[in-house]
């Protein structure tokens, strides 16, 4: 008798746990998406560059040293926002690099004039297809690579001064480790 | 009084269904601005329109490539049609999108570790709940053949017992006196 009593609780408690675990998924960012760039290598691209019409760069700019990629555009106000904290990051010693998206020459060099240029090449991409090889689907997003050229971090969005700190300088130290490590370990060095 | 209702109500009406159908052209507007590519080929058209439908956007909350108009959306569909062209299958053009932009675009996700619970779910539930009426069907037909225990046994040969006696005393009230030892023993 009390065993079937106890069996009438059955669907309350299923009911309370489905509530439990549909809460805690309302906490969660409907914009966030997982990126299906990570730990792949950087897409092969063959673009010019903002300043030279004439320049031909490929995915070998991003090999030899930790890359943070940004894509912008002159378009988006959000990149407007983001320009102090990647200038922060630029003063910090590392590698920028910028994809202009969807854009014009002219707006570009406008935008950059007017908000800096914290990137050491800004690579032009008006069609937006080295972008849509990054599963870019609106501006800005950042990726950091690696010396080997792969892909170690993708933020979706505009990165917040706390996002400097927090995020993408940690995430930079660690990519930037396993060379460092490789020295002190060689076992690892011959297995890389 | 009622005249003044009607002079309200009728350019209300009136008032309201332009407004509608305005509200309809507009919303044919917003539909046109969906550039789809057209094909010659009857087989790559119906190809593209079940892809463009069944690949997500993934800038909108929930909308197909097909049905949206935002600028990766027309990205998304001018690369399908150039796969398409290309001679690429189904599967290739959609391994294409996943490699971009995830999973995600996928309205109908893979089965994999990460979904096996999803596509697993129903028949589970379904084999689960045929589980449950199983048990509780065997149950009942256990309890309905269950033989008496000695105290029933006890109480029925006394109800028999009284319900001879009452017999013996009055022949004529043989039917009531037989319904109601059914009744009793069902219960």
């Amino acid at each position: 008798m009390n065993v079937r009593r106890l069996v009438l609780f059955v669907p309350l408690v299923v009911v309370v746990g489905l509530g439990a675990f549909l809460y805690q998924r309302l906490d969660d960012d409907p914009y966030a998406r997982d990126s299906a760039l990570l730990s792949r290598p950087f897409p092969e691209f063959s673009l010019s560059t903002l300043s030279d019409p004439q320049a031909r760069l490929d995915a070998s700019l991003l090999k030899g040293q930790v890359s943070l990629v940004n894509v912008w555009g002159e378009w988006c106000p959000t990149c407007k926002h983001e320009m102090p904290q990647l200038l922060d990051l630029a003063s910090r010693g590392v590698h920028m690099v910028g994809v202009d998206y969807k854009d014009t020459r002219a707006k570009g060099r406008q935008f950059l004039e007017e908000f800096g240029n914290p990137f050491s090449v800004n690579l032009f991409d008006p069609d937006g297809t080295l972008g849509f090889d990054l599963g870019v689907y609106g501006a800005p997003e950042t990726f950091l690579v690696d010396a080997e050229g792969v892909i170690r971090y993708h933020h979706t969005g505009y990165i917040r001064p706390e996002d400097v700190r927090d995020v993408i300088l940690p995430t930079l130290e660690r990519i930037a480790k396993p060379a460092t490590d490789a020295a002190s370990m060689p076992d690892e060095e011959a297995s890389s | 009084m009622k005249t003044v209702l009607r002079s309200f109500a009728i350019p209300l009406v009136q008032a309201l269904v332009v407004l509608m159908f305005l509200a309809w052209l507009s919303a044919g507007k917003a539909h046109a601005a969906i550039e789809m590519h057209q094909f010659d080929n009857p087989v790559l058209q119906k190809r593209y329109d079940s892809l463009t439908a069944a690949l997500r956007c993934p800038k909108c909350q929930n909308q197909a490539i097909g049905d949206s108009d935002s600028p990766i959306a027309g990205d998304m569909r001018q690369n399908v049609a150039d796969l398409l062209k290309d001679g690429r299958s189904d599967s290739e053009i959609q391994n294409f999108m996943v490699a971009r932009f995830g999973e995600y675009v996928l309205y109908n996700p893979r089965l994999d570790g990460r979904t096996w619970l999803l596509w697993g779910g129903p028949a589970v539930l379904i084999l689960l709940g045929l589980l449950v009426v199983t048990l509780i069907v065997r149950a009942r037909r256990r309890a309905r053949v269950r033989a008496l225990d000695a105290d029933e046994q006890a109480r029925l040969s006394a109800l028999l017992a009284t319900h001879r006696q009452s017999i013996d005393e009055q022949p004529g009230d043989e039917q009531p006196g037989a319904g109601q030892h059914t009744a009793k023993e069902r219960s």
